[in-house]
Protein backbone atom coordinates (compact mmCIF):
# COMPACT_ATOMS: atom_id res chain seq x y z
CA UNK A 1 0.00 0.00 0.00
CA UNK A 2 1.11 3.56 -0.71
CA UNK A 3 0.15 5.95 1.95
CA UNK A 4 0.52 9.83 1.58
CA UNK A 5 -0.05 12.38 4.20
CA UNK A 6 -0.32 16.32 3.29
CA UNK A 7 0.97 18.30 6.25
CA UNK A 8 3.45 17.63 8.56
CA UNK A 9 2.49 18.86 11.96
CA UNK A 10 1.25 16.22 14.69
CA UNK A 11 -1.24 14.89 12.85
CA UNK A 12 0.29 14.20 9.77
CA UNK A 13 3.70 12.51 11.87
CA UNK A 14 1.14 10.82 14.28
CA UNK A 15 -0.80 9.52 11.28
CA UNK A 16 2.36 8.21 9.99
CA UNK A 17 3.97 6.83 12.31
CA UNK A 18 0.96 5.06 13.06
CA UNK A 19 0.89 3.76 9.24
CA UNK A 20 3.76 2.46 9.63
CA UNK A 21 3.28 0.83 12.75
CA UNK A 22 -0.08 -0.75 11.19
CA UNK A 23 1.51 -1.59 8.28
CA UNK A 24 5.16 -2.62 7.96
CA UNK A 25 5.85 -2.96 4.77
CA UNK A 26 4.02 -0.28 3.38
CA UNK A 27 5.17 3.25 1.33
CA UNK A 28 4.55 6.55 3.96
CA UNK A 29 5.42 9.87 2.20
CA UNK A 30 4.79 12.96 4.51
CA UNK A 31 4.79 16.34 2.46
CA UNK A 32 5.09 19.23 4.14
CA UNK A 33 4.52 22.82 2.97
CA UNK A 34 6.96 24.80 5.18
CA UNK A 35 11.02 24.66 4.81
CA UNK A 36 11.82 22.66 8.55
CA UNK A 37 11.93 19.77 9.81
CA UNK A 38 8.25 18.39 11.47
CA UNK A 39 7.70 20.92 13.90
CA UNK A 40 4.80 22.18 16.65
CA UNK A 41 3.44 25.37 16.91
CA UNK A 42 2.61 24.82 20.59
CA UNK A 43 6.23 25.03 21.10
CA UNK A 44 7.02 28.69 19.18
CA UNK A 45 5.49 30.47 22.73
CA UNK A 46 8.95 28.69 24.02
CA UNK A 47 11.06 29.86 21.24
CA UNK A 48 9.97 33.24 21.45
CA UNK A 49 11.23 33.58 25.44
CA UNK A 50 14.23 31.59 24.63
CA UNK A 51 13.51 28.65 26.95
CA UNK A 52 14.49 26.45 23.74
CA UNK A 53 16.20 26.50 20.63
CA UNK A 54 14.42 26.03 17.23
CA UNK A 55 15.12 22.07 17.64
CA UNK A 56 12.98 22.12 20.82
CA UNK A 57 9.92 23.17 18.73
CA UNK A 58 10.59 19.72 16.68
CA UNK A 59 8.40 16.84 16.81
CA UNK A 60 10.73 14.31 16.60
CA UNK A 61 14.72 15.02 18.27
CA UNK A 62 16.88 12.99 15.76
CA UNK A 63 17.85 13.69 12.07
CA UNK A 64 17.60 9.97 11.34
CA UNK A 65 14.15 9.58 13.26
CA UNK A 66 12.24 9.75 9.97
CA UNK A 67 14.19 7.17 7.98
CA UNK A 68 14.79 5.17 10.66
CA UNK A 69 10.84 4.70 10.58
CA UNK A 70 10.93 4.24 7.14
CA UNK A 71 9.41 7.30 6.78
CA UNK A 72 9.64 9.69 3.43
CA UNK A 73 9.55 13.62 4.72
CA UNK A 74 9.47 15.98 1.39
CA UNK A 75 9.06 19.40 1.75
CA UNK A 76 7.16 21.10 -1.51
CA UNK A 77 3.53 22.36 -1.29
CA UNK A 78 0.71 20.42 -2.68
CA UNK A 79 -1.38 21.90 -4.97
CA UNK A 80 -3.88 19.49 -5.99
CA UNK A 81 -5.78 16.23 -5.83
CA UNK A 82 -6.26 14.00 -9.05
CA UNK A 83 -9.00 11.92 -7.90
CA UNK A 84 -9.61 9.56 -10.86
CA UNK A 85 -5.68 9.05 -10.59
CA UNK A 86 -4.61 8.61 -7.06
CA UNK A 87 -2.52 11.28 -6.97
CA UNK A 88 -1.57 14.52 -5.50
CA UNK A 89 0.33 17.17 -7.56
CA UNK A 90 3.05 19.41 -6.17
CA UNK A 91 4.15 22.59 -6.75
CA UNK A 92 7.38 21.88 -8.59
CA UNK A 93 5.58 19.93 -11.23
CA UNK A 94 5.93 16.60 -9.46
CA UNK A 95 3.34 13.93 -8.70
CA UNK A 96 2.85 11.66 -5.59
CA UNK A 97 0.48 8.24 -6.27
CA UNK A 98 -1.16 6.98 -3.12
CA UNK A 99 -3.61 4.28 -1.93
CA UNK A 100 -5.10 6.21 0.81
CA UNK A 101 -4.24 9.70 1.06
CA UNK A 102 -4.52 11.68 4.64
CA UNK A 103 -5.19 15.35 4.60
CA UNK A 104 -3.70 16.64 7.61
CA UNK A 105 -2.97 20.34 6.19
CA UNK A 106 -3.61 21.99 9.60
CA UNK A 107 -5.15 25.68 9.29
CA UNK A 108 -3.82 29.41 8.97
CA UNK A 109 -4.08 32.55 10.68
CA UNK A 110 -7.41 34.86 9.29
CA UNK A 111 -6.95 38.23 8.68
CA UNK A 112 -9.04 40.81 9.61
CA UNK A 113 -10.25 43.30 6.69
CA UNK A 114 -9.29 46.14 7.58
CA UNK A 115 -7.39 48.68 5.89
CA UNK A 116 -3.38 48.53 6.14
CA UNK A 117 -3.52 44.68 7.30
CA UNK A 118 -0.78 44.08 4.96
CA UNK A 119 1.66 47.00 5.76
CA UNK A 120 5.04 45.65 6.39
CA UNK A 121 5.52 45.38 10.08
CA UNK A 122 2.34 43.62 10.31
CA UNK A 123 2.74 39.95 11.38
CA UNK A 124 1.51 36.68 12.01
CA UNK A 125 2.55 34.77 14.98
CA UNK A 126 2.21 31.08 13.60
CA UNK A 127 4.75 29.54 11.75
CA UNK A 128 8.87 29.43 12.79
CA UNK A 129 8.91 31.82 10.03
CA UNK A 130 7.18 34.62 11.67
CA UNK A 131 9.06 33.47 15.23
CA UNK A 132 12.25 34.53 13.61
CA UNK A 133 10.77 37.67 12.46
CA UNK A 134 8.77 38.59 15.96
CA UNK A 135 12.21 37.78 17.72
CA UNK A 136 14.25 40.16 15.38
CA UNK A 137 11.73 42.71 15.77
CA UNK A 138 10.40 42.13 19.32
CA UNK A 139 13.17 43.49 21.51
CA UNK A 140 13.10 45.08 24.78
CA UNK A 141 11.77 48.32 24.62
CA UNK A 142 9.77 47.83 21.64
CA UNK A 143 6.02 48.99 21.11
CA UNK A 144 3.89 45.57 20.01
CA UNK A 145 0.41 45.55 19.21
CA UNK A 146 -0.80 42.27 19.71
CA UNK A 147 -4.92 41.84 18.04
CA UNK A 148 -6.70 39.83 19.33
CA UNK A 149 -6.58 37.70 22.54
CA UNK A 150 -8.15 34.66 21.84
CA UNK A 151 -6.38 31.45 22.90
CA UNK A 152 -3.34 31.91 20.05
CA UNK A 153 -3.36 35.13 20.87
CA UNK A 154 -2.78 34.94 24.77
CA UNK A 155 0.27 32.51 24.48
CA UNK A 156 1.78 35.00 21.88
CA UNK A 157 1.49 37.56 24.62
CA UNK A 158 2.88 35.73 27.27
CA UNK A 159 5.55 35.63 25.20
CA UNK A 160 5.96 39.06 24.55
CA UNK A 161 5.68 40.53 28.15
CA UNK A 162 8.24 37.91 28.77
CA UNK A 163 10.21 39.93 26.01
CA UNK A 164 9.91 42.84 28.40
CA UNK A 165 8.13 44.89 25.36
CA UNK A 166 5.39 47.65 25.72
CA UNK A 167 2.61 45.61 25.06
CA UNK A 168 -1.09 46.48 24.09
CA UNK A 169 -4.09 43.98 23.50
CA UNK A 170 -6.64 44.84 21.59
CA UNK A 171 -9.64 42.10 21.74
CA UNK A 172 -13.43 42.62 20.19
CA UNK A 173 -15.24 40.54 22.52
CA UNK A 174 -15.97 41.85 25.73
CA UNK A 175 -13.21 39.60 27.54
CA UNK A 176 -10.22 37.92 27.06
CA UNK A 177 -10.44 33.96 25.54
CA UNK A 178 -13.86 34.70 24.82
CA UNK A 179 -14.28 31.22 23.15
CA UNK A 180 -12.41 29.47 26.85
CA UNK A 181 -13.39 31.54 29.35
CA UNK A 182 -16.90 33.06 31.03
CA UNK A 183 -17.48 36.96 31.82
CA UNK A 184 -15.87 35.93 35.05
CA UNK A 185 -12.63 34.47 34.59
CA UNK A 186 -12.14 36.03 31.08
CA UNK A 187 -12.33 39.22 32.58
CA UNK A 188 -9.85 38.56 35.86
CA UNK A 189 -7.29 37.13 33.22
CA UNK A 190 -7.83 40.63 31.47
CA UNK A 191 -7.12 42.36 35.15
CA UNK A 192 -4.39 39.84 35.69
CA UNK A 193 -2.58 40.87 32.62
CA UNK A 194 -3.05 44.77 33.43
CA UNK A 195 -1.65 44.23 36.71
CA UNK A 196 1.68 42.78 35.00
CA UNK A 197 1.75 46.43 32.51
CA UNK A 198 -0.24 45.21 29.77
CA UNK A 199 -2.52 47.95 28.23
CA UNK A 200 -5.77 45.76 27.60
CA UNK A 201 -8.96 47.21 25.01
CA UNK A 202 -11.85 44.93 25.03
CA UNK A 203 -14.63 45.59 23.02
CA UNK A 204 -12.42 47.37 21.12
CA UNK A 205 -11.90 46.57 17.03
CA UNK A 206 -8.65 47.82 15.56
CA UNK A 207 -10.50 49.56 12.17
CA UNK A 208 -6.83 50.15 10.35
CA UNK A 209 -3.39 50.57 10.29
CA UNK A 210 -1.72 53.63 8.73
CA UNK A 211 2.05 54.42 8.69
CA UNK A 212 2.50 56.96 11.42
CA UNK A 213 6.08 57.73 10.82
CA UNK A 214 9.56 57.32 11.93
CA UNK A 215 9.19 53.38 10.83
CA UNK A 216 5.95 53.14 13.33
CA UNK A 217 2.94 52.37 12.41
CA UNK A 218 -0.47 53.61 13.90
CA UNK A 219 -3.35 51.40 15.04
CA UNK A 220 -6.30 53.24 14.91
CA UNK A 221 -9.11 51.92 17.65
CA UNK A 222 -12.88 51.66 17.68
CA UNK A 223 -13.50 54.65 20.08
CA UNK A 224 -11.41 56.97 18.50
CA UNK A 225 -8.22 56.27 19.93
CA UNK A 226 -5.15 55.14 18.49
CA UNK A 227 -1.62 53.18 19.84
CA UNK A 228 1.83 53.43 17.50
CA UNK A 229 4.02 50.17 17.60
CA UNK A 230 7.19 48.90 15.72
CA UNK A 231 5.50 46.16 15.50
CA UNK A 232 1.46 44.66 15.20
CA UNK A 233 1.07 40.96 15.49
CA UNK A 234 -2.51 39.91 14.40
CA UNK A 235 -3.77 36.83 15.77
CA UNK A 236 -7.87 37.16 15.57
CA UNK A 237 -8.25 33.32 14.64
CA UNK A 238 -7.15 30.69 12.12
CA UNK A 239 -9.11 28.71 9.05
CA UNK A 240 -8.64 25.46 8.18
CA UNK A 241 -6.20 24.72 5.12
CA UNK A 242 -8.80 23.58 2.95
CA UNK A 243 -8.49 25.43 -0.92
CA UNK A 244 -7.12 22.53 -2.73
CA UNK A 245 -9.09 19.56 -1.35
CA UNK A 246 -12.27 22.16 -2.00
CA UNK A 247 -11.14 23.02 -5.42
CA UNK A 248 -10.03 18.99 -6.02
CA UNK A 249 -14.00 18.58 -5.42
CA UNK A 250 -14.01 17.06 -1.64
CA UNK A 251 -17.04 18.53 0.51
CA UNK A 252 -16.03 21.39 2.57
CA UNK A 253 -17.75 23.26 5.48
CA UNK A 254 -15.79 25.26 7.93
CA UNK A 255 -12.99 22.49 7.58
CA UNK A 256 -13.16 18.92 5.28
CA UNK A 257 -16.29 17.17 5.69
CA UNK A 258 -15.72 13.59 7.30
CA UNK A 259 -18.00 10.83 8.15
CA UNK A 260 -17.19 9.24 11.35
CA UNK A 261 -14.59 7.17 10.72
CA UNK A 262 -12.77 10.62 9.30
CA UNK A 263 -13.34 9.32 5.66
CA UNK A 264 -14.09 12.05 3.13
CA UNK A 265 -16.70 12.52 0.69
CA UNK A 266 -13.64 10.82 -1.38
CA UNK A 267 -13.19 6.89 -0.09
CA UNK A 268 -9.64 6.81 -0.71
CA UNK A 269 -9.34 10.13 1.12
CA UNK A 270 -9.15 10.56 5.17
CA UNK A 271 -8.68 14.25 7.30
CA UNK A 272 -7.35 14.77 10.93
CA UNK A 273 -6.47 17.79 12.75
CA UNK A 274 -7.19 21.65 12.26
CA UNK A 275 -8.42 20.99 8.84
CA UNK A 276 -10.65 18.59 9.70
CA UNK A 277 -14.52 19.04 10.66
CA UNK A 278 -14.49 16.38 12.99
CA UNK A 279 -17.29 14.81 16.17
CA UNK A 280 -17.83 17.21 19.08
CA UNK A 281 -18.06 14.46 21.95
CA UNK A 282 -20.15 17.18 23.78
CA UNK A 283 -22.44 18.35 21.06
CA UNK A 284 -22.52 15.65 18.59
CA UNK A 285 -22.02 18.02 15.70
CA UNK A 286 -19.02 18.48 13.28
CA UNK A 287 -16.60 21.46 13.89
CA UNK A 288 -13.26 22.39 13.77
CA UNK A 289 -11.39 22.45 16.96
CA UNK A 290 -8.32 23.39 15.74
CA UNK A 291 -6.65 21.71 18.80
CA UNK A 292 -3.39 19.42 19.47
CA UNK A 293 -4.92 16.79 21.37
CA UNK A 294 -7.53 15.83 18.77
CA UNK A 295 -5.33 16.32 15.92
CA UNK A 296 -3.61 13.55 17.41
CA UNK A 297 -6.53 11.21 17.73
CA UNK A 298 -7.60 12.02 14.89
CA UNK A 299 -4.73 10.85 13.55
CA UNK A 300 -4.39 7.50 15.45
CA UNK A 301 -8.04 6.85 14.22
CA UNK A 302 -8.10 8.12 10.24
CA UNK A 303 -4.81 5.89 10.36
CA UNK A 304 -5.80 2.50 11.86
CA UNK A 305 -9.17 3.07 9.43
CA UNK A 306 -6.66 3.64 5.96
CA UNK A 307 -4.70 0.11 7.06
CA UNK A 308 -7.56 -2.04 8.52
CA UNK A 309 -11.20 -0.86 7.00
CA UNK A 310 -13.70 0.93 8.90
CA UNK A 311 -13.09 -0.63 12.65
CA UNK A 312 -12.62 2.11 14.24
CA UNK A 313 -15.28 4.56 14.71
CA UNK A 314 -14.44 8.17 15.80
CA UNK A 315 -16.60 9.16 19.43
CA UNK A 316 -15.93 12.39 19.31
CA UNK A 317 -13.76 14.63 21.09
CA UNK A 318 -13.85 16.62 23.99
CA UNK A 319 -12.51 20.38 23.55
CA UNK A 320 -10.50 21.55 25.92
CA UNK A 321 -7.69 24.18 26.36
CA UNK A 322 -4.58 24.87 28.58
CA UNK A 323 -3.54 28.47 28.49
CA UNK A 324 -0.38 30.18 30.61
CA UNK A 325 -1.45 34.00 30.67
CA UNK A 326 1.59 35.65 32.18
CA UNK A 327 1.83 33.01 34.53
CA UNK A 328 -1.63 32.37 35.43
CA UNK A 329 -3.17 29.25 33.99
CA UNK A 330 -6.23 28.52 32.42
CA UNK A 331 -8.22 25.71 31.35
CA UNK A 332 -11.73 24.68 29.92
CA UNK A 333 -13.64 21.26 28.72
CA UNK A 334 -16.32 20.46 27.09
CA UNK A 335 -19.60 22.22 27.57
CA UNK A 336 -17.84 24.79 29.57
CA UNK A 337 -20.87 27.22 29.04
CA UNK A 338 -23.41 25.02 30.11
CA UNK A 339 -26.28 23.34 28.37
CA UNK A 340 -30.27 23.57 28.61
CA UNK A 341 -31.44 22.44 31.61
CA UNK A 342 -28.35 21.96 33.03
CA UNK A 343 -27.04 22.92 36.44
CA UNK A 344 -23.71 24.22 37.89
CA UNK A 345 -21.55 25.35 40.76
CA UNK A 346 -18.82 28.01 40.96
CA UNK A 347 -15.95 28.82 43.08
CA UNK A 348 -14.37 32.56 42.88
CA UNK A 349 -11.36 33.82 44.75
CA UNK A 350 -10.77 36.92 42.94
CA UNK A 351 -8.15 38.00 45.14
CA UNK A 352 -5.85 34.86 44.48
CA UNK A 353 -7.14 34.50 40.92
CA UNK A 354 -8.78 31.47 42.22
CA UNK A 355 -12.11 30.19 39.60
CA UNK A 356 -13.43 26.60 38.75
CA UNK A 357 -16.71 26.02 37.36
CA UNK A 358 -18.53 22.95 36.53
CA UNK A 359 -21.30 22.55 34.59
CA UNK A 360 -23.89 19.33 34.85
CA UNK A 361 -26.40 17.55 32.89
CA UNK A 362 -28.38 15.40 35.55
CA UNK A 363 -25.59 13.97 37.53
CA UNK A 364 -23.02 14.23 35.19
CA UNK A 365 -20.33 16.46 34.96
CA UNK A 366 -20.84 17.99 31.15
CA UNK A 367 -18.31 20.80 31.18
CA UNK A 368 -15.53 22.72 33.57
CA UNK A 369 -13.48 25.72 33.21
CA UNK A 370 -10.77 26.81 35.95
CA UNK A 371 -8.40 29.39 36.98
CA UNK A 372 -5.40 29.24 39.05
CA UNK A 373 -5.80 25.20 39.17
CA UNK A 374 -2.95 23.08 38.22
CA UNK A 375 -3.50 19.91 40.19
CA UNK A 376 -4.89 16.91 38.97
CA UNK A 377 -7.00 19.10 36.25
CA UNK A 378 -7.30 16.12 34.02
CA UNK A 379 -10.18 14.34 36.12
CA UNK A 380 -12.50 17.07 34.45
CA UNK A 381 -11.61 15.28 31.02
CA UNK A 382 -11.75 12.01 32.33
CA UNK A 383 -15.49 12.77 34.12
CA UNK A 384 -16.73 14.75 30.93
CA UNK A 385 -15.51 11.54 29.08
CA UNK A 386 -16.32 8.75 30.72
CA UNK A 387 -19.58 10.15 32.08
CA UNK A 388 -19.35 9.02 35.37
CA UNK A 389 -22.24 9.01 37.30
CA UNK A 390 -21.70 11.55 39.90
CA UNK A 391 -25.24 10.62 42.00
CA UNK A 392 -24.91 11.81 45.98
CA UNK A 393 -21.17 13.54 44.88
CA UNK A 394 -23.25 16.04 42.47
CA UNK A 395 -25.14 17.31 45.28
CA UNK A 396 -21.71 17.88 47.05
CA UNK A 397 -19.93 19.99 43.97
CA UNK A 398 -22.99 21.97 44.17
CA UNK A 399 -21.87 22.94 47.42
CA UNK A 400 -18.05 22.92 47.46
CA UNK A 401 -16.56 22.16 43.51
CA UNK A 402 -13.53 22.16 44.99
CA UNK A 403 -14.08 18.34 46.18
CA UNK A 404 -13.40 17.36 42.68
CA UNK A 405 -10.97 14.62 43.30
CA UNK A 406 -13.18 12.98 46.14
CA UNK A 407 -16.04 13.30 43.77
CA UNK A 408 -13.67 11.27 41.11
CA UNK A 409 -12.06 9.23 43.17
CA UNK A 410 -15.63 8.55 44.94
CA UNK A 411 -17.32 7.49 41.54
CA UNK A 412 -14.61 7.36 38.54
CA UNK A 413 -12.37 5.34 39.96
CA UNK A 414 -14.64 3.07 42.08
CA UNK A 415 -16.34 1.79 39.04
CA UNK A 416 -12.69 0.18 38.78
CA UNK A 417 -13.12 -1.27 42.31
CA UNK A 418 -15.04 -4.91 42.56
CA UNK A 419 -16.00 -3.74 46.06
CA UNK B 1 8.27 -9.31 35.11
CA UNK B 2 6.28 -6.37 34.73
CA UNK B 3 5.44 -4.58 38.04
CA UNK B 4 2.98 -1.69 39.00
CA UNK B 5 2.10 -0.11 42.10
CA UNK B 6 -0.85 -1.89 43.80
CA UNK B 7 -2.57 0.88 46.26
CA UNK B 8 -4.96 -0.59 49.00
CA UNK B 9 -6.99 2.51 50.37
CA UNK B 10 -7.84 -0.09 53.10
CA UNK B 11 -4.45 0.08 55.20
CA UNK B 12 -3.72 3.74 54.47
CA UNK B 13 -3.55 5.50 58.07
CA UNK B 14 -2.93 8.42 55.91
CA UNK B 15 0.57 9.10 57.18
CA UNK B 16 1.67 10.68 54.51
CA UNK B 17 5.06 8.89 54.25
CA UNK B 18 4.91 8.47 50.60
CA UNK B 19 4.36 11.52 49.95
CA UNK B 20 7.50 12.93 52.00
CA UNK B 21 9.69 9.47 49.94
CA UNK B 22 8.60 10.83 46.86
CA UNK B 23 8.84 14.43 47.87
CA UNK B 24 12.88 13.75 48.64
CA UNK B 25 13.57 11.28 46.01
CA UNK B 26 12.32 13.93 43.01
CA UNK B 27 12.70 17.32 44.54
CA UNK B 28 15.33 16.62 46.78
CA UNK B 29 13.40 18.37 49.60
CA UNK B 30 10.75 16.86 52.55
CA UNK B 31 7.54 18.56 51.26
CA UNK B 32 4.28 16.54 50.77
CA UNK B 33 3.23 19.66 48.17
CA UNK B 34 6.35 18.49 45.73
CA UNK B 35 5.13 14.97 45.78
CA UNK B 36 3.95 12.86 43.06
CA UNK B 37 1.74 10.34 44.73
CA UNK B 38 -0.96 12.31 46.58
CA UNK B 39 -3.07 11.17 49.48
CA UNK B 40 -7.06 12.18 49.36
CA UNK B 41 -8.92 12.39 52.59
CA UNK B 42 -12.32 11.71 53.00
CA UNK B 43 -12.79 13.06 56.19
CA UNK B 44 -16.96 12.07 56.72
CA UNK B 45 -15.67 8.49 56.27
CA UNK B 46 -11.94 8.40 57.94
CA UNK B 47 -10.55 7.35 54.99
CA UNK B 48 -7.48 7.92 53.25
CA UNK B 49 -7.07 6.87 49.19
CA UNK B 50 -3.60 7.40 48.35
CA UNK B 51 -3.20 7.82 44.01
CA UNK B 52 -0.88 8.47 41.46
CA UNK B 53 0.06 7.42 37.91
CA UNK B 54 -1.21 3.97 36.82
CA UNK B 55 1.39 3.80 34.14
CA UNK B 56 -1.80 3.46 31.83
CA UNK B 57 -1.38 1.80 28.02
CA UNK B 58 -3.24 4.55 26.52
CA UNK B 59 -0.61 7.39 27.69
CA UNK B 60 -2.56 10.20 26.59
CA UNK B 61 -0.06 12.48 27.96
CA UNK B 62 2.53 10.66 26.14
CA UNK B 63 0.61 11.04 23.07
CA UNK B 64 -0.89 14.74 23.76
CA UNK B 65 2.95 16.31 24.05
CA UNK B 66 3.63 18.00 20.97
CA UNK B 67 7.83 18.25 21.44
CA UNK B 68 7.78 14.28 22.17
CA UNK B 69 9.13 14.51 25.99
CA UNK B 70 7.35 12.47 27.39
CA UNK B 71 8.82 8.66 26.63
CA UNK B 72 7.95 4.59 27.74
CA UNK B 73 10.62 3.63 30.08
CA UNK B 74 11.29 -0.10 28.36
CA UNK B 75 12.47 -1.35 31.48
CA UNK B 76 9.72 -0.34 33.76
CA UNK B 77 7.14 0.54 31.79
CA UNK B 78 6.70 4.13 33.18
CA UNK B 79 6.12 7.19 31.00
CA UNK B 80 8.84 9.13 31.77
CA UNK B 81 9.01 13.14 31.38
CA UNK B 82 12.30 14.43 29.61
CA UNK B 83 12.77 17.36 31.51
CA UNK B 84 15.72 18.84 29.22
CA UNK B 85 12.84 18.47 26.34
CA UNK B 86 9.44 19.96 28.41
CA UNK B 87 8.62 23.32 27.01
CA UNK B 88 5.45 23.70 29.70
CA UNK B 89 3.19 23.50 27.73
CA UNK B 90 0.83 21.75 29.77
CA UNK B 91 -1.57 20.16 27.06
CA UNK B 92 -0.68 16.73 28.98
CA UNK B 93 -2.48 17.86 32.16
CA UNK B 94 -5.55 18.24 30.21
CA UNK B 95 -5.49 15.27 28.33
CA UNK B 96 -4.49 12.80 30.94
CA UNK B 97 -7.94 11.50 32.11
CA UNK B 98 -6.52 10.78 35.71
CA UNK B 99 -5.42 14.25 36.24
CA UNK B 100 -1.77 12.59 36.96
CA UNK B 101 0.59 15.00 35.29
CA UNK B 102 0.84 18.63 37.07
CA UNK B 103 2.82 21.68 36.21
CA UNK B 104 5.41 22.85 38.28
CA UNK B 105 5.16 26.18 38.31
CA UNK B 106 8.75 26.35 40.11
CA UNK B 107 10.41 24.85 37.45
CA UNK B 108 8.17 25.56 34.37
CA UNK B 109 7.64 21.87 33.37
CA UNK B 110 5.05 18.96 33.97
CA UNK B 111 6.18 15.94 36.67
CA UNK B 112 4.69 12.97 37.12
CA UNK B 113 5.26 9.44 38.58
CA UNK B 114 8.09 7.99 36.75
CA UNK B 115 8.15 4.64 39.26
CA UNK B 116 11.88 6.13 41.12
CA UNK B 117 13.21 4.57 37.63
CA UNK B 118 12.07 0.69 38.95
CA UNK B 119 12.70 1.34 43.07
CA UNK B 120 9.44 3.28 43.65
CA UNK B 121 10.36 5.11 47.12
CA UNK B 122 6.54 5.71 48.37
CA UNK B 123 6.32 1.52 48.26
CA UNK B 124 9.67 1.53 50.32
CA UNK B 125 8.21 4.50 52.77
CA UNK B 126 4.67 2.86 53.73
CA UNK B 127 4.54 1.49 56.62
CA UNK B 128 1.20 -0.58 55.94
CA UNK B 129 1.84 -2.26 52.86
CA UNK B 130 -1.19 0.12 51.47
CA UNK B 131 1.24 1.04 48.98
CA UNK B 132 3.08 -1.91 47.35
CA UNK B 133 5.20 -2.51 44.02
CA UNK B 134 4.39 -5.95 42.69
CA UNK B 135 3.67 -8.33 39.69
CA UNK B 136 1.74 -6.41 37.28
CA UNK B 137 -1.01 -8.98 36.12
CA UNK B 138 -2.00 -8.93 40.08
CA UNK B 139 -2.86 -5.75 40.63
CA UNK B 140 -6.17 -5.15 39.30
CA UNK B 141 -4.74 -2.95 37.30
CA UNK B 142 -6.60 -4.20 34.35
CA UNK B 143 -9.95 -2.90 35.93
CA UNK B 144 -8.33 0.88 36.12
CA UNK B 145 -7.76 0.04 32.61
CA UNK B 146 -10.90 -0.54 31.55
CA UNK B 147 -12.33 2.59 33.06
CA UNK B 148 -9.60 3.95 31.10
CA UNK B 149 -10.71 2.41 27.55
CA UNK B 150 -14.11 4.27 28.09
CA UNK B 151 -12.20 7.52 27.66
CA UNK B 152 -10.39 6.02 24.79
CA UNK B 153 -12.12 8.09 21.43
CA UNK B 154 -11.93 4.68 18.77
CA UNK B 155 -15.38 3.49 20.47
CA UNK B 156 -13.75 0.17 19.01
CA UNK B 157 -10.45 -0.88 18.45
CA UNK B 158 -11.75 -4.13 16.79
CA UNK B 159 -8.48 -6.01 17.63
Amino acid sequence: MIYVVVGAGPAGVVAAEQLRKLDPLSNVTIIGAEPEPPYSRMAIPYFLTNKIGEEGTYLRKTDQYYSSKNIAVVNKRVQSIDTEMNRVLTDDGDHYRYDKLLLATGASPSAPPIPGIDSPGVHNCWTLEDAREIVRLAKPGASVVLMGAGFIGCIVLESLALRDVKLTVVEMENRMVPRMMNDVSGNMIKRWCEEKGVAVHTSTRAESIEQAGGGKLRVNLSGGTSVDADLVISATGVRSNMQFAVDSGLQADQGVVVNEYLQTSNEDIYAAGDVCQGKDFSTGEYTVQAIQPTAVEHAKVAAGNMVRGHRSQHAGNVNMNVLDTIGLISASFGSWMGVPGGESAELLNEDEYKYLNLQFKDDVLVGASSLGLTQHVGVLRGLIQSQTRLGEWKDRLLKDPMRIMEAYLSCAQAQADPV
Amino acid sequence: MLKSLNIDPGKCTGCLQCEMACSLENEGVFNTAKSRIKVFTFHEEGRFVPYTCTQCDEAWCMHACPVDAIVLNPVTGSKDVKSDLCVGCKVCTIACPFGTVNYNADSGKVVKCDLCGGDPQCASACPTDAITYVDANATGLDKMRQWAGKTDNAASTGA
